[in-house]
């Protein structure tokens, strides 16, 4: 069924740990401009692949076709042992649901659900769509909330928390979900300076238990510690990939240190 | 002499408050909650992304605006029997008021989810929703806060409308004040006495909307 190629080239690590999401020639425009030219894009089980490059690079929209909310003219998604998800011929709902079915995600903006309290944020997705028993969802929930700091928050409402609370309950929101993948948009940019450093450390510990994550973000710093594989983007192509010690500390290519230095240079 | 009119405003309050309550307050309860099936209906229909369907809500509601109420009640009471359908003077009532509101708080309705920014759709699909179950879930609870002032106002317009309803047999407030008033020979007082009776109707419902607004008032950040 799946149309793999046996010679297409695979990344280094992806021999160490089997790829657990594969995507390949995501292309996507947005009008006359084309944002995505030709992304692929491996994910390790158990590794951490950060997405990084100037505003306007794509990273989001990458990111975001790995879960259908963006929908590329072209490209294919593919979750080890799942359908194979192709853009080019209209993918159903099914294999839409499919993809979100094994991932979830965090936003920049938290999308807390205003009029549920943090603990039924938390329990929506359980409960509604994986029909998992009340009972068992919120004490799974409720342990959730007390590993990042927020077990006396359970009944609050989201406006009662600050942007750094809110994004831990957005975290919990998605780990409740027992997702297979877990994809991060820029975690950390809607938050106060103050605020971010407590976002990162849940998201560091989540990284050390192994699970599986796409990480948008500007804190390179806290990419280089955390990821195992750097994808540097511009101008809707991969510029460059590899591990941290490589993209971050030695990076090959023009753009890359351009980019690095400019940001350095602040 | 003032003694009488005092007597006789004191008398027909009865069946004035009388078809308030048997007449005005539940066709208008009715009407609104049937209209307010027909709008989420024609609403949800507007924002289909298929044209024909958008297309069909656009139409109605473009009808319904541009029509008098008092014509399309019109229609259905004393037109339809010409063409062979006999409709009795409530149900026309009830109809003709459902579609009117249907067409006016389906813009209501559209406006109030197209205000609840995109991220909740994202937050419910990324969850597992379907588009289904995040209108329901995540969308509707959030828009209902929204569309509590503007739906207030539809249904306080709903109230005071009804009483075209006399002008098709149905005994409501108005009509039994009309009646008195035709009878009795006193014009202003009666319809000045139908007059408050509205005004203390929509008083109570105003104060009523406050209170909703104050409920779902934890729907909205601060």
């Amino acid at each position: 069924m799946s149309p793999t190629d046996p010679l297409a080239p695979e990344p280094a690590d992806a021999i160490i740990a089997a790829p657990l999401l594969t995507a390949r020639g995501i292309r996507k425009s947005f009008g006359d401009v084309e944002v995505l030219k030709s992304i692929d894009l491996t994910v390790p089980r158990g590794n951490v692949v950060a997405l990084i490059g100037p505003s306007g690079s794509g990273k989001t929209t990458v990111l975001r076709s790995l879960n259908g909310l963006e929908v590329p003219e072209a490209g294919t998604v593919e979750f080890s042992g799942g359908d194979v998800v192709d853009y080019s011929r209209n993918p159903t709902k099914r294999q839409l649901a499919s993809l979100r079915d094994r991932s979830a995600m965090v936003f920049q903006q938290f999308n807390l659900f205003p009029h549920r309290t943090v603990l039924e944020n938390v329990i929506e997705g359980p409960v509604q769509v994986q029909k998992r028993p009340k009972a068992e969802a919120i004490s799974d929930a409720r342990a959730l909330l007390e590993r990042v700091g927020l077990g006396a928050k359970a009944d609050a409402y989201p406006f009662e928390l600050s942007g750094g609370q809110q994004q831990r309950v957005g975290i919990v929101r998605a780990l409740a979900l027992k997702p297979q993948l877990l994809l991060f948009d820029e975690p950390t940019s809607a938050l106060d300076p103050e605020l971010v450093g407590d976002v990162l450390d849940v998201i560091r510990e989540l990284a050390t238990e192994g699970w599986t994550m796409v990480l948008v973000t500007h804190e390179l710093t806290f990419a280089s510690h955390v990821a195992d594989t750097i994808v540097f983007m511009d101008g809707g192509v991969v510029v460059e990939s590899g591990p941290p010690s490589e993209v971050l500390q030695n990076p090959r290519e023009a753009r890359t240190k351009q980019f690095l230095h400019r940001l350095l240079d602040r | 002499m003032t003694e009488s009119l005092w007597d006789l405003l004191l008398r027909s309050l009865l069946p004035i408050v009388g078809g308030a309550l048997t007449g005005t307050i539940p066709l208008a309860l009715l009407s609104f909650a049937l209209g307010l099936v027909i709008a989420l209906g024609v609403a949800l229909m507007r924002l289909s992304r298929i044209r024909v369907v958008s297309g069909i809500a656009r139409v109605y509601i473009s009808i319904i605006r541009g029509t008098p109420l008092l014509v399309q009640l019109f229609v259905i009471f004393y037109g339809l029997p010409s063409i062979g359908v006999l409709v009795d003077p409530w149900p026309s009532a009830i109809i003709a008021f459902s579609l009117n509101v249907g067409g006016y708080a389906a813009e209501v309705i559209r406006a109030a989810i197209l205000s609840v920014p995109k991220g909740q759709w994202e937050a419910g699909y990324t969850i597992g929703m379907s588009r289904g179950q995040t209108l329901v879930r995540v969308i509707l609870p959030q828009a209902a806060r929204v569309s509590v002032p503007p739906l207030s106002n539809t249904f306080i317009s709903l109230v005071k409308d009804t009483s075209l309803a006399s002008l098709i047999l149905v005994t409501e407030l108005f009509r039994q004040a009309q009646q008195i008033a035709a009878f009795s020979q006193e014009f202003m007082a009666l319809y000045i006495e139908a007059a408050v009776v509205y005004w203390v109707i929509c008083l109570v419902l105003s104060s009523a909307q406050s209170v909703l607004e104050k409920r779902l008032d934890r729907y909205v950040a601060h």
